[in-house]
């Protein structure tokens, strides 16, 4: 095993910059916009591009926190259940006759507030992995979603508010731009701030940057109540999108987001990868979708799919990819 | 509270009693499971006195059997460090694959039907192994990608279409329904599931190494276990086992589908984790999952006769997971606290 140098400024030569995981992320993504091309005469048509864009980037804004998570060397399974959560309590309260506008701030409020009890429960029991607190705050959040809407659906939101799911910005999608502001602010934060540094540091090695004077209990928490308020804006987004919601809204959104993040290179072994790869991912999954269910794949052919790609995108690292991206160390 | 309780008598008369109380705790975790139990049962029967009727244990029996039995292999998976978030699928595809065949052809000895249950989780169970042990993938990231695939063929299999009672012969569904020497077969088959796992775990060569390995896989690696093969061992265990539960589920609720079981996962890892096994690997007793998964299936018996709504028990139900975890983790404290005092003296 070779040491892992924190910054990796390697000398970067002409086949070492093409043999990263990302341009292998780029080979993939044309190959899936050129097998949709050739499957379907639908597909390379600007309305349904953008049509389909809008339609899956409601889950990417959770990748944007997933990939500090698992930089982390942590997992948060929690996240699909904390979008139900935030988005019921949003539609219980306009229901109510609570204002829309107030109800949309309880909304982050409360996927804030959950996300924040799920760092504060890992900081304070570090005999817990992330996984086993994950887990049974997934099955809590989701149980307080069906204590609140029982087996209902609750919708008919203002008007306005469907503006963040179908709205346009001249022809733009407005989740498009709001989705690459996110991604920008995300990416400086991991890769041009100490934070971000202080969030590799303890990925690849926590007891190391604990005793360097790295913060690793507030880092952590922080990391976790971010993934919380991008569950909540998830949740925004996709209630307007659905015009309603029910307490099974997002089941398996967890799935698809680590999917995502772990098929963008970075490596569940913690303290590696990088933001881009992730956003290439999430596009390269959402056409892979949409071009197959334009040729009528059916749904649960596509969970094959997906569980079979998130497979063969955590085994390749591992099986000697010399890429600089994504380096796998067997776990 | 108990940390509180635990850190006074481990600072101020430590050295004097030499044991803190949650070390003492552990000792006595089986019997103070079933003093919950027991306090369970007391309240619900004053609420409802058709509670502990002959045939409701016997119901609450033959429906814990097949979270105890799935629970035997998420034990060895858990003592290893792992999680199998995939047994849910696994159960499905088992069940649904030995429903279809019996459909197919109504002629077929109901052992034949519980033994290709058992060959198509095994199946499944080794994939995980190979991807957990041989390409070195994190267990819950190989788990919850192969639980897609699982449910996935599940679908696939079925065409999307339900096996129901009438579909299926009546030897078939007196797998679950039948008994020997009055008592149900499910209960029978969990009993010698047990006995066999308590044998294997306490009394084999074998059986010892899957506690080594989950203890400190660096040094059982050293004093010459082969790792690898205990972990690909445990979850083809795991899978065998979940196919088998998925013949017996699918023969109890004479229907199989394509969500069976769906999230039944987290309730087996409830159920473990009530019994003590301990998330971070090393411990766990087949006595301490057969008392969790007892308590879990009296709950869930128990709950809706005291007219709790069914929308309220997913949230009890994770309520209890994390109280349990959060209890282990304090009880671990204290007998690493108890540990260092020994040391001092």
């Amino acid at each position: 095993m070779e040491p892992r140098v924190l910054t990796s400024k390697k000398p970067l030569t002409l086949k070492g910059f093409f043999l990263q995981w990302e341009w292998m992320l780029v080979l993939l993504f044309i190959a899936v916009i050129v097998m949709n091309v050739n499957l379907s005469d639908y597909f390379w048509d600007y309305n349904n591009l953008r049509d389909a864009t809008m339609s899956f980037l409601d889950k990417a804004f959770i990748v944007l926190p997933m990939v500090f998570i698992i930089i982390l060397a942590d997992i948060d399974i929690s996240v699909g259940s904390i979008v139900a959560l935030s988005s019921v309590i949003m539609a219980d309260l306009y229901a109510h006759g609570v204002p829309m506008e107030l109800a949309l701030i309880v909304c982050l409020a409360v996927g804030t507030l959950c996300g924040y009890i799920n760092g504060l429960l890992i900081v304070k029991f570090k005999e817990l992995s992330s996984v086993i607190v994950t887990l049974s705050t997934m099955i809590i959040y989701r149980g307080i979603a069906y204590i609140l809407l029982k087996d209902q659906s609750v919708g008919k939101f203002p008007k306005w508010f469907n503006y963040l799911g179908w709205g346009y910005v001249g022809s733009i999608p407005f989740i498009l731009i709001a989705f690459a502001v996110f991604a920008v602010l995300f990416g400086i934060l991991l890769h041009k701030t100490t934070f971000g540094r202080k969030v590799y540091a303890i990925g690849s090695n926590p007891t190391a940057s604990r005793y360097s004077g790295v913060q690793v209990d507030r880092i952590k928490i922080i990391v976790f109540t971010l993934a919380g308020l991008m569950s909540a804006v998830t949740a925004l987004f996709l209630t307007s999108r659905m015009g309603s919601t029910r307490p099974n809204i997002a089941t398996g959104y967890e799935l698809d987001v680590i999917a995502m993040v772990v098929l963008g290179g970075i490596s569940t072994a913690g303290g590696k990868g990088r933001m881009i790869g992730a956003i290439l991912a999430v596009f390269l999954i959402g056409y892979l979708r949409y071009g197959l269910g334009l040729i009528n794949i059916s749904a649960q052919t596509l969970l094959i799919v997906i569980g079979l790609l998130l497979i063969f995108a955590v085994s390749v690292p591992k099986l000697k990819w010399k890429g600089t991206g994504a380096k796998g160390k067997a776990v | 509270m108990f940390a509180d309780a635990a850190l006074a008598v481990g600072t101020g008369q430590g050295a004097a009693t030499k044991t803190t109380i949650s070390a003492k705790f552990a000792k006595f975790r089986e019997l103070g499971l079933l003093a919950v139990i027991v306090l369970i049962c007391i309240g619900v029967q004053i609420r409802n006195p058709s509670f502990l009727t002959w045939e409701n244990i016997n119901d609450i029996a033959a429906n814990t059997a097949i979270l105890s039995i799935l629970s035997v292999g998420m034990m060895l998976v858990i003592i290893t460090r792992g999680i199998d978030l995939s047994i849910g699928a696994t159960l499905a595809l088992s069940g649904m694959i030995a429903a279809m065949t019996v459909k197919a052809h109504p002629g077929l000895h109901p052992l034949a039907a519980l033994l290709l249950g058992f060959a198509v989780g095994l199946a499944c169970g080794m994939v995980i192994g190979f991807l957990v042990a041989k390409v070195g993938i994190l267990p819950i990231i190989a788990t919850l990608g192969m639980m897609n695939v699982f449910r996935g063929l599940t679908y696939e299999a079925s065409g999307g279409k339900w096996v129901s009672a009438h579909q299926m012969p009546d030897s078939f569904k007196q797998i679950a329904t039948g008994s020997m020497l009055g008592i149900n077969n499910l209960i029978v088959i969990a009993v010698v599931i047990y006995a066999v796992a308590y044998y294997f775990v306490s009394h084999t060569r074998t059986g010892r190494q899957v506690y080594a390995v989950g203890s400190n896989p660096e040094s059982a690696e050293i004093s010459g276990i082969k790792t690898k093969r205990i972990l690909w061992l445990v979850y083809t265990i795991m899978g065998g086992l979940t196919g088998l539960a998925g013949v017996l589920w699918v023969s109890k609720f004479a229907s199989a589908q394509g969500d069976t079981a769906s999230g039944y996962e987290l309730s087996v890892i409830a159920a473990c984790v009530l019994g003590g096994v301990s998330i971070a690997g090393g411990s766990g007793k087949i006595s301490g999952i057969i008392l969790g998964a007892v308590l879990l299936g009296i709950l869930n018996n128990a709950l809706p006769m005291i007219n709790v709504s069914p929308f309220w028990q997913n949230w009890i139900q994770g309520m209890i997971i994390l109280a349990a975890v959060v209890f282990n983790a304090l009880v671990k404290r204290g007998i690493d606290r108890n540990n260092l005092m020994r040391r001092k003296i």
